[in-house]
């Protein structure tokens, strides 16, 4: 499986380690404490701060590794409850059919008939912002994608002979969801986790530069823009380090996601 | 006529219904979650009596049936209720800042629809080769950044560098168009390079779907020119996918105008959402979050119209 593995690949696996890497051992690595003022407002890459200082004289590089850990953090984390919640939600409308399916369905389609980041202002107007808020919003939003490709698969599978011979010896739903479907719809759903992380990397990193994400002194990559935000027009780069981080992260996660889906299955996930 | 006209009432019927169950989703959602909204608005350290007030103000102790009603009743007659926090009209702060944002996505649409689609052409007439490759690495790497980073990092070498274009996009009525146009010239370019992307890749999908058709052989071999094949065989034939991403991609537009709004401070719709989610101020929020979802669904539901009315197969039965 490694040996073969295209170039491609294995340049996305070795960023996408490395970065999960960097966000795991952050308090080793930061060269200083994360809220830490240690000089002067938007110094120049050096010595000691190898890409500068931020608006309020904090070290860069270390906002940078810690901001990277929330970030990857809350994505994660919201990647997770969204696959759990979505495919066992759809595998379920699809081996039950009937009502319960459409019930499903229908009111999946209703929210996704309103664009996330919109539902996501509404909702977080009302509710406090905090980060197992955030996590739970994101995942629950997002899990309406994955309720949709994990009961498209299951609905292919479920048609199969193996899962009727399961059930006319008599196994339970449960036995056919876990053990005949899951594992017959693992390929498709691991490579459409990887969009789905993606796509929350970049939704935290717009609510936070929105002012409706993470909440400083805590850094994540998005907050890091919009502190830095007011240095552009004065010819300061400060606000573009997040870019770089971001577009490296997710073309290397969808380099390794391509791979996976060519290698196992000609099934499509949707993106965005 | 028949089958295809029935489909069409029947997908704007589907639209004017989902339309109905998002207003009260919205409505309620901001309701029934958990926490106090009057609480919220005021913060800890607010007296009873204000709280008091506030939900008397909000009408959170009248029943929740007769609050809705008439509130979409308002809703449908034009008046949006008022502000929380300075107690202007919100239908009337609206209307400047819809048409602005109006203004953004349509300029934004203009330039990117037609680029898409030559560049999908392009991409299709050099497939495999050097353009192909450049055209979709350069779009693949801008569907991984979010929207607001592409818009600082445009404004940070064309804005600040090179100087061509200002960096805060102000606008008011005393511009003339080109002006005007100059202003939005990089909030503009971002909208365009964050759309750009999936609607040419999709339209080379679509039409290389077609390029494997035997017609397409045929025409191969009568000696057509392959720029020919494509722009007069394959292309007409593709049409249908490509209105469908087009629309689709036009309703992306409307949220990324929100944040691309907000990063060239632009008197918008978005950036008036953004600034009154912040001050938890929940009646703009629900009129702003109903209108952009309005022409979410809007959009959506012309795409599939003319889906339905682009498929000869309904347009002429047997």
């Amino acid at each position: 499986m490694i040996k073969n593995m295209p170039l491609s690949a294995m340049i996305g696996l070795f960023f996408v380690c490395l970065y999960f890497a960097m966000a795991i051992f952050a308090p080793w690595l930061a060269p200083y404490g994360m809220a830490e003022v240690v000089g002067d407002v938007w110094e120049p890459s050096s010595a000691a701060h190898w890409l500068g200082t931020d608006n309020i004289g904090r070290d860069l590089l270390t906002r940078m590794i810690y901001g990277g850990q929330t970030t990857i953090y809350i994505a994660t984390a919201a990647t997770i409850l969204s696959f759990t919640m979505g495919s066992v939600l759809g595998f379920l409308a699809a081996v039950l059919g009937g009502w319960a399916d459409q019930l499903l369905s229908r009111s999946v389609d209703l929210v996704m008939s309103i664009p996330s980041l919109i539902l996501a202002l509404v909702i977080l107007s009302v509710m406090p912002v905090t980060v197992p808020i955030l996590i739970v919003v994101m995942g629950v939003l997002d899990s309406t994608r994955v309720f949709r490709l994990a009961r498209a698969v299951a609905v292919d599978i479920n048609a199969m002979e193996f899962v009727e011979a399961a059930t006319l010896r008599g196994e339970g739903r449960g036995w056919v969801i876990f053990r005949e479907i899951l594992p017959n719809a693992l390929s498709p759903l691991v490579a459409e986790m990887g969009l789905r992380f993606i796509f929350a990397v970049l939704f935290i990193s717009t609510l936070s530069f929105l002012g409706l994400g993470v909440q400083p002194p805590l850094a994540d990559w998005g907050g890091i823009v919009k502190e830095n935000k007011d240095g552009i027009v004065y010819g300061i780069g400060a606000a573009l380090y997040p870019a770089v981080a971001i577009a490296t992260l997710a073309i290397s996660v969808n380099l390794v996601a391509d791979w996976i889906l060519n290698r196992t299955t000609s099934l499509k996930g949707g993106r965005g | 006529m028949g089958p295809a006209l029935r489909l069409v009432v029947q997908r704007i019927a589907l639209g004017l219904l989902l339309l109905f169950l998002v207003s009260i989703l919205i409505f309620w959602g901001t309701l029934i979650l958990p926490g106090d909204v009057a609480q919220a608005i005021l913060g800890q350290s607010a007296t009873p009596e204000a709280l008091a007030n506030l939900r008397d103000e909000l009408g959170v102790n009248d029943p929740p049936l007769t609050r809705y009603f008439e509130w979409l009743g308002g809703v449908l007659s034009g008046d949006l209720g008022t502000a929380l926090t300075n107690g202007k009209d919100i239908a009337e702060s609206i209307g400047s800042r819809l048409e602005n944002t109006l203004f953004l996505a349509f300029w934004a649409a203009v330039i990117a629809v037609p680029l898409a689609i030559l560049l999908g052409l392009l991409a299709v007439r050099y497939r495999d080769r050097w353009p192909d490759k450049l055209i979709s690495g350069v779009t693949l790497s801008t569907i991984s950044i979010p929207e607001f980073l592409i818009g600082y990092v445009l404004m940070y070498f064309v804005g600040v560098k090179l100087g061509w274009a200002p960096t805060v996009s102000m606008i008011h009525d005393g511009m003339n168009l080109g002006q005007k146009l100059h202003s939005i010239a990089l909030p503009v370019a971002v909208l365009t390079l964050v759309v750009l992307a999936h609607m040419m890749r999709m339209t080379r999908a679509a039409i290389l779907n077609v390029m494997q058709s035997p017609y397409i052989e045929t025409a191969d071999l009568k000696g057509l020119t392959k720029f020919n094949i494509i722009w007069k065989h394959a292309f007409p034939n593709s049409i249908s996918p490509v209105v469908n991403v087009v629309m689709l991609n036009l309703a992306y537009l409307v949220v990324g105008v929100v944040v691309v709004e907000v990063v060239f401070t632009y008197p918008g719709m978005g950036q008036y959402l953004v600034d009154h989610v912040s001050k938890r101020d929940l009646p703009v929020v629900q009129a702003c979050g109903l209108i952009f979802a309005a022409v979410y669904i809007t959009l959506n539901m012309i795409a599939d119209v003319v889906s339905i009315l682009s498929n000869p197969k309904l347009r002429h039965p047997k």
